[in-house]
């Protein structure tokens, strides 16, 4: 069984301090740490651990700047056979239809039994470009996939609903899931791995390498236009207890006191 | 007249609250624009939700059929793509959860709308819609246009927009006349799984603890323990700290896990997205302690303590067993 996943390299942001780029079209991205966004080594790591049972290949895709290759190297350490990268300006900027169609045109050359890709980036959080690849490679798809059981030429997934509701599937492969976060443990590569895949080749792929018209991806492509970026308005947000730990705790267990809880 | 098309999202025999707050966004977006709000009511056995929607929309297209019983994107799509073709509205809303994120994205493809998702407001400068979304975690607002079309799609995102009253005119009622077609063999519905119920109910403390991934490690827990154990509550979770196995499924709070309204919520090391506040923002209380200033948490808190969690915990739980000595 071949499997194809989407990923993307994005900054950590949870915890950095955010600053918006001067044009106020980015933000500055220098200091921020890169990774892979979280759901896509869960999607990752179900691709490997699907492989190793059932025979076959991982292959991994992302469309994304030249810093991303690292991405695809950490996946190959991990055991995934061969990386794909679509690069070059006409790409840039693309809403989540546009980086679906550019996706899509790479990998309908592959060969794979399932597509797999994160629900959501936390970068551009459109939780779409997964769902959209599907429309895309007109495959039938599900998202917020927790659960995965393999039956022969179908896969039964469990997508996680509000209030942890598990609403289970029978689908035929391929299918494109959006996997969900926890539905596994994420493995580590090893060192050695790590070192082998420093030197592995990565196709690079451009819009007409892809048989792909500059003005249908990227920018152009696009149906939704970035306007502006700017800090969340902040309500009358909370009163902020200051001092050192003794003192700001001190002063919260006041309060809790004064409401009654202490 | 210009219509602005909401989806009504129900389960298990429900209207889902985002049906009212969108339909709320949709009037009052109405209203400024002159265009009229249309309720769509799809699914099987939902005829009555009509009489609830009406007062809320000028119209309720219903379409009732058993080929809708389960929501299948697969089928759903298909049913939509008609209306709308049919029906031109010049913006559709549609909830940014579980369901409407299996759904929309590949509506705006197979029709081509401009579509931008998780949006927490839209507005319109004069005949231009624009929408704004949330990116990177929450820290950042994006202001979005979208092309010029017939049609613009939008998911949008639960809690976003308070629930207006009803309007004493009601809307009226139209029976759909579209054809369903059976549940594809692509993808098939089996059945709903309820999540397991553990030994704590979070949702009926009264003091909720609850920690994220500033924790760290599992080893740090029995600290949490302890100040919940002072302050006589429950220890709780965001998602993260379930993935990792820390702690069980049924303490996560937050819009896949449990939702609590206790009297005192303690945030401690959780940034404060908007999956996690939906499921807590209802607290009577909600005190933050986050090492990040900027941490979406504390525009939602009450009281903030801006510090490590590992040097704050600690010293209040020592600071309530001062005042408790
Ligand atoms: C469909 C879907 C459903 C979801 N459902 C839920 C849900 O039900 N509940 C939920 O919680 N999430 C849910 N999520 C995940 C959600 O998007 C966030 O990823 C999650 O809430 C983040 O958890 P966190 O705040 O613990 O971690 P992070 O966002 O990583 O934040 C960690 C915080 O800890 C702070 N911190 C770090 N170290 C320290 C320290 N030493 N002292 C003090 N502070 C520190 C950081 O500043 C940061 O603010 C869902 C996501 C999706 C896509
Ligand atoms: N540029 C990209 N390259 C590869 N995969 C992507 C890219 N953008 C989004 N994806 C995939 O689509 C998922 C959802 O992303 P998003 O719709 O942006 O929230 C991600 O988790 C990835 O698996």
């Amino acid at each position: 069984m071949n499997i194809v996943v989407c990923l993307k390299q994005v900054p950590e942001t949870a915890e950095a301090e955010v600053k918006l780029a001067s044009d106020k079209k980015g933000i500055e991205m220098e200091g921020l740490p890169l990774q892979i966004n979280e759901a896509d080594n869960y999607a990752l790591e179900q691709a490997l651990l699907l492989t190793e049972e059932h025979d076959g290949d991982v292959t991994v895709v992302t469309l994304g700047p030249d810093s991303s290759d690292e991405v695809l190297r950490m996946s190959m350490a991990k055991g995934a056979a061969e990386a794909v990268r679509l690069a070059g300006p006409a790409f840039d900027r693309g809403d989540p239809v546009a980086i679906a169609r550019a996706l899509a045109a790479a990998v309908k050359d592959l060969e794979y039994d399932l597509v797999l890709t994160g629900c959501m980036s936390s970068d551009d959080g459109n939780t779409a470009v997964g769902m959209a690849l599907a429309e895309c490679l007109d495959l039938p798809h599900a998202t917020y996939v927790t659960q995965m059981e393999m039956g022969d030429g179908e896969v039964t997934v469990g997508r996680e609903l509000e209030g942890g509701l598990i609403e289970k599937l029978k689908m035929k492969m391929p299918c494109v899931l959006g996997i969900q976060t926890g539905i596994n443990e994420p493995r580590y590569a090893s060192i050695m791995g790590i070192a082998k895949a420093s030197k592995r080749e990565i196709a690079m792929k451009s819009a007409s390498d892809l048989g792909l018209d500059e003005g249908s991806v990227g920018e152009e492509g696009s149906r939704t236009k970035l306007e502006e970026l700017a800090y969340p308005p902040v309500g009358e947000g909370a009163e902020i207890l200051e001092g050192t730990p003794a003192e700001s705790s001190g002063k919260l267990a006041e309060v809790l006191r004064e409401k009654g809880f202490v | 007249m210009d219509e602005i098309l909401v989806l009504a999202e129900h389960r298990e025999g429900e209207l889902r609250d985002i049906t009212f707050e969108m339909l709320s966004k949709a009037r009052s977006l109405g209203k400024d624009a002159g265009k009229s709000v249309t309720a769509l009511l799809l699914g099987a056995g939902v005829g009555d939700y009509a009489e609830a929607l009406k007062s809320h929309a000028d119209e309720v297209l219903v379409l009732d059929h058993g080929n809708l019983k389960a929501f299948n994107a697969a089928v759903y799509q298909q049913v939509l793509s008609e209306v709308l073709k049919s029906r031109e509205p010049s913006l559709v809303m549609i909830g940014h959860t579980a369901f409407g994120v299996d759904l929309a994205p590949g509506l705006a493809v197979t029709l081509e709308l401009p579509f931008a998702s998780d949006c927490i407001d839209l507005a319109y400068e004069g005949d231009d819609l624009k929408a704004t979304r949330q990116i990177y975690e929450g820290k950042v607002n994006a202001t979005v246009s979208f092309a010029d079309a017939p049609t613009v799609l939008v998911t949008f995102r639960p809690s976003a927009c308070p629930v207006e009253d009803a309007e004493a005119s009601a809307g009226k009622v139209t029976e759909l006349d579209v054809a369903v077609p059976e549940e594809p063999a692509m993808r098939q519905f089996l059945e709903y799984v309820e999540a397991a119920v553990g030994e704590v109910d979070i949702t009926k403390a009264d003091v909720v603890v609850s920690i994220g991934r500033g924790l760290r490690e599992e080893e740090n827990l029995p600290m949490i323990e302890e100040l919940a154990e002072a302050l006589g509550g429950v220890v709780a979770c965001s998602r993260p700290c379930v993935d990792a196995g820390w702690l069980p499924k049924d303490r996560q709070v937050g819009s896949s896990g449990k939702t609590v309204k206790p009297k005192l919520y303690l945030a401690i090391g959780i940034s404060g997205q908007f999956q996690h506040l939906s499921g807590m923002k209802a607290a009577d209380t909600i005190v933050a302690v986050n090492k990040d200033p900027k941490a979406p948490i504390f525009s939602e808190a009450d009281y903030g303590i801006v510090g490590d969690l590992m040097k704050v915990v600690p010293a209040l739980k020592e600071k309530i067993a001062e005042l408790r000595a």
